[in-house]
């Protein structure tokens, strides 16, 4: 039989499309063409070529705020994915209490990102902060706005806090899709309980893991509200991190051409590290679907 | 469109894309692309292929601009080598 060719479902993008044009594509035209010139008052634009481009790519500002945004992405990664395998691995399988931990564990979840700033950066303080006070307490000089290391700590720690339920879940969500018949075999077998991760659950966890790290990459690659919240960048530049950077810049000093430039710099390392984890994702798939 | 400060040599480009974009289209059309494996061990389409290259040509241009004082000209014919082995072995 004949295959029919219907072309109406074009019609059917179409406003997918014009959307997309309008939210994304006439923005970043509009980046593009300021970073290629200087504007005065606003409005007034003169073509200065590759300056920016230049400027910022021999500036140790911009990859002072990489180094510390890619530090970043790596420490959490490092803890929340482990931590959020742990803590799936450690919930009830089913029964009232499955519910009641998974609902306490979303809860951080629902947390609006300047509300966990604000959150932290009360909890942190010296004088009246819970943890501030009882790590001052214990004897440590903590103070979160004038020692980087404090600063770093307590971002990493309020980042943990806030996303590590989102590894958790997915982690859940893996692990209770994983066929009985594994768990009867692998009994059969007086496997420990250690051979029962590492080859069962692990790689039935692969394809939920990979989204997992794609997704916390990307959330941490381009964070800004929780520790422009909690830090505002400091103490110095110590937790300006490359969105942080970019606001100051675009919004604080105002230079619209060289911002545009860092803007779109920022958006292709974004592309490349979404499309490389998209294409490991995509030949995941097929490696799972041939097996 | 005062607001998005068009200039003639950003106005080329997007309409070079745009182009190429629908010279990708036609071809697709006219000649369909089969999915091949190459030297980077993942299926790709004659699509992909196009995006690796443009993706991999800006980078291209930001080393340019970053480590060398060269004409940025001699960038984009790197860049064409880069896209004649991207579409070639990739």
């Amino acid at each position: 039989m004949e295959k029919t060719v219907n072309q109406r479902a074009w019609i059917l993008v179409l406003p997918v499309v014009l959307l997309v044009a309008f939210s994304s594509v006439i923005p970043m035209m509009t980046v593009v063409n300021y970073s290629f010139q200087d504007s005065f008052r606003g409005n007034d634009f003169f073509w200065v070529g590759l300056e920016w481009y230049s400027e910022l790519l021999r500036s140790e500002r911009l990859w002072d705020a990489l180094g510390r945004q890619l530090l970043f992405s790596f420490i959490i990664l490092l803890i929340e994915i482990p931590l959020g395998i742990l803590i799936a691995l450690s919930m009830p399988k089913k029964g009232w209490l499955a519910s009641l931990c998974l609902v306490l564990i979303a809860l951080p979840l629902l947390i609006p990102y300047n509300v966990v700033g604000t959150i932290w950066q009360i909890f942190g303080r010296s004088d009246i902060g819970l943890l501030g006070r009882v790590l001052i307490d214990l004897g440590f000089s903590y103070n979160y706005a004038q020692n980087a290391f404090d600063a770093w700590a307590t971002v990493i720690a309020m980042d943990v806090w806030h996303w590590t339920s989102l590894v958790a879940l997915l982690s859940y969500a893996g692990l209770r899709s994983i066929p009985s018949a594994y768990y009867q075999a692998a009994k059969i077998d007086q496997a420990s309980r250690w051979s029962v991760f590492r080859y069962i659950e692990l790689p039935k966890l692969r394809g939920v893991l990979i989204i997992a790290v794609l997704l916390r990459f990307m959330d941490s690659f381009m964070i800004y509200t929780e520790p422009f919240v909690l830090t505002g960048g400091g103490p110095g530049n110590a937790t300006t991190f490359l969105s942080i950077d970019l606001v100051k810049m675009a919004l604080g000093q105002f230079d619209l051409g060289p911002a545009a430039a860092f803007s779109l710099m920022y958006f292709l390392v974004i592309l490349l590290i979404s499309y490389v984890f998209y294409t490991v994702m995509i030949s995941i798939d097929k490696d799972e679907t041939k097996q | 469109m005062e607001w998005m400060a068009w200039t003639w040599p950003t106005a080329l480009f997007f309409a070079a894309i745009a182009a190429a974009l629908a010279a990708m289209a036609v071809l697709h059309v006219k000649y369909p692309s089969s999915p091949r494996t190459g030297v980077l061990g993942i299926e790709t389409m004659r699509g992909d292929r196009f995006f690796i290259s443009l993706l991999g040509s800006a980078f291209i241009n930001l080393a340019w601009i970053g480590l060398l004082d060269a004409p940025q000209y001699w960038a984009l014919v790197v860049c064409a080598v880069f896209a004649f082995c991207v579409f070639r072995w990739v």
